[in-house]
């Protein structure tokens, strides 16, 4: 089932009584999901993405704008007949039944021609429960398990109903470390084998980009970049995505560019052409740096932080709009630990310019000086 | 016994003391009062020991009203309140404007003087040779027949005390459930409702499950408290309720300790322990119900 969203907007009236502006939630988010793709929609605490999510699910109406489920629009349509399926952050288990019971209860619900029998309801339920690995926990109550059991109670509750589309709302923020990366991976096998087109919702950039097929990131309710998680990583729109995307984060750095070179401080580091003479914020890539004896972007080093295969330089550039400068680097270069400064060159290709004023991207092409 | 230990006890010995003398030995005297026959306050001697306060007791007729009454009230008001009060704090819940009014509004007779609740109820139910009372305006407006609420037949005086029990007792009812559903999480619903579960579902199968060890709780301290009527009918019938077939079990041991035909300790300590016999059996039958029912 593909997800149109078309210019949908999301206003609360705003708290407290001194207060009349609204908060605009969702602001004319425009954007289709194709059939059977997970998708992650990424930003930070406070950007919409849960207010999106429950729109699509139908717990919120939206402002303005409209949703489409396929050909159907389903913008006025009550969440139960959407055909849904939602894992709360939570998970929202009903403490009082049995996993059995909490898998079955929206079975439960069925009436008229789609009404099953108990031996019916336990049966989808134990297919279901077989899905996400749950067998034999049947008859546990929720708090009796572990989170990432209780998490694929969730998930198998919200599947066994056969929705259109499943809905997961932050579904491994309640998870250690090594659970969340054991279950970011169950979610993605599970949306393979029953091919449910699956919107998620995270803040963790890492997940999102390792188990969506798209990713949406957003920002004050406004969707800044939609595409594959490499492409929206390798072309990032904006400042705010390139900041948002990679670990560790982009550096950034005050530059200018003139008489078609990229000066950052004194240091000409790369020749350009297609852009005009500007004030730039210019970011690189941990990835991006090579050093080089001869490299032109002079910093001073810090440390040298080994990591087996790579090795991370850290350092600072009195240009640099960030504290330190953070470079990875293959181990098999030699750089001196004791050194007082590094030199580096760039890969082009690592490197975005951005305006200065409003973030935007500004295009270039790099020449070979 | 070392130092620290010492202290602890010494801390606890206050408490201990009042209890002891307030509580524990009473308890222990009204049993063996109740084992005495044929004690006489006055000499504070008796005849023998035996189980004949029992017997006396439980042939008394008035007794046997008695605890009529009793099981009659506790086995109408008891449910009666907790259902009306459950209802009504459902209601309060899903509305959004006024609730605070009709919370406060329900409040009130639990701040409200039982002497002027009592006048509520005589000018509602009272037969005077100047009016009738307002319920039987009422009545008579619809085309009844004037019933005398207060001095007449047995059923109206019973519905008259069932009616101010289950007025008097569910504020606090109210109180408890509306505060029990606000902690519900809203999540619960909302994940119900995305799987389209009907509203009468949503309630007997999530809300009261959620909220069951306080109805539990409510309907345990309701049956004790409805065993324990007394001053509900003496605010209603006078004090010589023997006279007006209303008395209850704490009533029938008042009487027998202080009322006109009083001076019988024994007599009042073996229906004391008749009751309390009756309370614990109720209790221990409302825990062994609420393992199966109620989900903490």
């Amino acid at each position: 089932m593909k997800i149109l969203l078309q210019n949908l907007t999301k206003k609360f009236p705003g708290r407290g009584k001194k207060s009349s502006s609204e908060v605009i939630a969702v602001n004319n988010f425009t954007f289709e999901i194709p059939d059977g793709k997970l998708v992650g929609l990424l930003g930070p605490s406070g950007c919409g993405k849960s207010t999106a999510l429950n729109l699509i699910c139908g717990l919120l109406k939206p402002t303005d704008g409209k949703i489409f489920f396929g050909e159907d629009d389903v913008t006025n349509l009550p969440p139960e007949h959407r055909g849904v399926g939602l894992v709360f952050q939570n998970y929202a288990l009903y403490p009082h039944l049995t996993v059995l019971k909490n898998i079955t209860f929206p079975l439960e619900n069925l009436r008229g021609a789609d009404k099953l029998s108990r031996e019916e309801m336990e049966k989808r339920a134990l297919e279901a429960a077989k899905l996400v690995q749950l067998e034999g926990l049947m008859d546990r109550k929720p708090s009796e398990l572990s989170g990432g059991q209780q998490q694929r109670v969730a998930i198998a509750r919200a599947l066994v109903k056969s929705p259109k589309v499943l809905l997961l709302d932050e579904p491994l923020s309640n998870l250690d470390a090594r659970l969340r990366l054991q279950t970011r991976e169950e979610i993605r096998r599970i949306q393979r084998q029953t091919g449910v087109t699956t919107v998620f919702v995270t803040h963790d950039q890492e997940e999102a980009m390792s188990i969506s097929d798209m990713i949406v990131v957003m920002k004050e309710g406004v969707a800044q970049q939609i595409g594959r998680p490499q492409e929206v990583y390798d072309e990032p729109v904006n400042l705010f995505v390139a900041k948002f995307l990679g670990t560790p984060p982009i550096n950034i750095f005050r530059g200018q560019v003139s008489g078609g070179r990229l000066y950052i401080g004194e240091e000409a580091v790369l020749a350009l052409e297609g852009t005009t003479d500007r004030e730039v914020t210019v970011g690189i890539r941990p990835e991006g740096f090579i050093p080089r004896e001869d490299g032109p972007l002079t910093c001073h080093m810090t440390r040298v932080e080994v990591m087996g295969r790579d090795i991370s330089v850290v350092s600072t550039h009195p240009c640099s709009a960030t504290v330190s400068i953070r470079s990875i680097i293959n181990a098999e270069s030699m750089v001196d630990p004791d050194a007082r400064t590094v030199r580096f060159s760039i890969k082009p290709h690592k490197l975005y310019l951005f305006d200065s004023e409003t973030g935007e991207r500004i295009p270039f092409t790099a020449r070979v000086c | 016994m070392d130092n620290k230990n010492l202290k602890g006890w010494l801390y606890l010995l206050p408490a201990f003391l009042f209890l002891g003398i307030f509580m524990i030995y009473p308890l222990i005297d009204v049993f063996v009062y109740s084992f005495e026959e044929g004690y006489n306050s006055a000499s504070q001697t008796f005849s023998g020991t035996g189980l004949y306060n029992y017997s006396y007791v439980l042939h008394d007729p008035y007794f046997l009203q008695a605890v009529q009454n009793t099981l009659l009230l506790v086995g109408i008001t008891v449910p009666l309140s907790t259902g009306l009060a459950l209802l009504i704090s459902v209601a309060l819940s899903s509305i959004k404007p006024l609730r605070n009014l009709f919370q406060t509004v329900y409040f009130l007779p639990y701040v409200t003087n039982t002497l002027a609740v009592g006048l509520v109820f005589m000018i509602l139910f009272k037969k005077t040779p100047y009016s009738d009372g307002l319920v039987n305006l009422l009545i008579q407006t619809f085309g009844g027949d004037s019933v005398d609420f207060i001095g007449g037949p047995y059923w109206a005086k019973m519905f008259v005390l069932c009616f101010y029990t289950v007025w008097v007792v569910m504020p606090f009812k109210i109180l408890i459930l509306t505060s029990a559903l606000a902690s519900v999480s809203q999540t619960y619903y909302n994940a119900a409702r995305v799987d389209g579960t009907p509203r009468w579902r949503i309630f007997t199968r999530i809300t009261l499950p959620m909220i069951s060890p306080m109805v539990f709780y409510l309907v345990i301290t309701g049956f004790i408290g409805a065993f324990k009527a007394y001053s509900d009918a003496v605010a209603l019938f006078g004090t010589d309720l023997n006279a007006s077939e209303m008395n209850t079990i704490v009533g029938y041991v008042y009487d027998m300790l202080y009322g006109d035909s009083g001076g019988y300790p024994s007599y009042a300590s073996a229906a004391a322990i008749i009751l309390f016999a009756i309370v614990l059996t109720i209790t221990c039958i409302n825990l062994l119900v609420s393992k199966k029912h109620v989900h903490y």
